[in-house]
């Protein structure tokens, strides 16, 4: 069937997901994208941000902080830094993610303050997409 | 010849250690179990990675690439980041990897390159301070982790590239036990900084795949490096946290099984001098009785 493919969600700690998907939306770093079956090969890194995925048996969503995506035509593979279903997500986990970003940001040299700037926006954007809301 | 009451004790002593060693072997393999999964977790994430990022580094090679893949162009300071575990009492587990550091660490100084050394874990630390204690640049303790995430080995990853960053080495390479079995753990060297990665195999259907890169080649590779050590590094750390149990494990079945025998050589050497005794004792009884 030409219309689904193969779609895998790593972290480093473990597999969350494979499994045959019809589409699937990736936060890119330049924008958002979505992969679908025979897309042209691409590779893009990820901002923190929610991945939906569509197939068959209904859809799911995994909110990732960052890594990279690999698209073919056979298949799509997210490779997260950190990932986990939305459900799982608690405002805790959440909390965790914006002091990390905030860490990071303490200490940024001039190279990076932009990037890490844009990604305490992008947690915030994340937040309010699952309605939770980022504190302070 | 020790009395009968200190043979006992030695047979109790023995006993009670022989029930420790049991309980830590058991111990070590439940939590072999855990840390063997962790690893075959771990493993999917890691090769993807290496290969997206190996194909990346082979075809942007050049003098614009990134100093973590083309290095400074020395290799004058060499970083050794000597991966051991937090306990003993897992057979020549910690041992075989400080023997392998020190032998590198001995060839570079040999050389006339200059060492410094990075250690995760106490036991390598006790090991090898004695010989190079003024090399040593930092500690990593991870004794208060229970399981070791990939948190930790981000942390490790970037204080080295840090380090790199501020020019204080132009190699670095870590040492671990690779995990191959429950009785065999390979003590590895692997070169980090800067990345080397396998060939991707010739003819390989996914090397001839031509990508587009967002937002560039360069963006992507400079964002992938870093996190490439630390991928590496966390790899390391769970094939050693697997290795450590490993080896623990098959130390612990020996001990258990050495104490087994001694056991059984005490009581046998027990019940002979009771014999002894009792032999003795009846010999000056019929000799008195005789003697009347």
């Amino acid at each position: 069937m030409a219309d689904t493919m193969q779609f895998d969600l790593v972290s480093p700690e473990r597999s969350l997901a494979s499994l045959q998907a019809t589409a699937v939306q990736l936060p890119g770093a330049d924008g958002d994208l979505t992969a679908m079956p025979n897309h042209a090969p691409t590779i893009t890194t990820l901002r923190p941000g929610i991945v939906r995925v569509e197939s068959p048996e209904g859809n799911a969503e995994f909110v990732v902080t960052g890594g990279f995506a690999e698209v073919t035509a056979a298949g799509t593979s997210v490779l997260a830094e950190r990932a986990l279903p939305v459900s799982e997500v608690t405002q805790d986990i959440l909390d965790g993610f914006v002091s990390d970003a905030a860490a990071a940001s303490s200490n940024a040299t001039a190279e990076n303050l932009d990037e890490l700037a844009k990604r305490t926006v992008d947690i915030a954007a994340m937040a309010s997409d699952l309605g939770l809301s980022v504190k302070g | 010849m020790p009395n009968l009451k200190d043979l006992k004790n030695r047979i109790e002593s023995v006993k009670s250690t022989r029930k420790i060693t049991k309980a830590m072997q058991m111990v070590a393999a439940a939590k072999l179990r855990r840390a063997q999964e962790a690893a075959e977790a771990g493993r999917p994430y890691a090769e993807r990675f290496n290969a997206v990022l190996g194909g990346l580094a082979a075809s942007s090679g050049g003098d614009s690439a990134p100093k973590l893949l083309s290095g400074t162009g020395s290799d004058q300071v060499h970083m050794l980041v000597v991966m051991t575990a937090e306990r003993g009492l897992c057979g020549g587990f910690n041992s075989s990897i400080a023997k392998m550091a020190r032998a590198k660490a001995e060839e570079l100084i040999a050389s006339g390159k200059t060492v410094k050394m990075l250690t995760v874990g106490k036991k390598g630390r006790e090991q090898l301070k004695r010989d190079f204690e003024d090399t040593m640049v930092d500690h990593v303790d991870l004794s208060s982790v229970r399981n070791v995430g990939y948190d930790n080995a981000q942390g490790i990853a970037n204080d080295l590239i840090h380090r790199f960053n501020e020019g204080e080495f132009d190699v670095a390479t870590i040492f671990y036990n690779k995990f191959e079995s429950v009785i065999s753990q390979i003590p590895t060297a692997q070169q980090v900084i800067p990345a080397s990665f396998d060939a991707p195999e010739e003819g390989a259907e996914e090397a001839s795949t031509v990508y587009d890169y967002e937002p560039s080649e360069e963006g992507i590779l400079a964002t992938l490096l870093p996190s490439g050590v630390a991928t590496q590094v966390f790899t390391a750390l769970l094939e050693n946290g697997a290795s450590e149990q490993g080896a623990r494990m098959s130390a612990m079945d020996n001990a258990t099984r050495n104490a087994g025998d001694m056991i059984d050589k005490l009581t046998i050497q027990y019940n002979r001098s009771r014999q002894a005794v009792i032999t003795n004792e009846l010999i000056e009884i019929i000799s008195g009785a005789e003697a009347l």
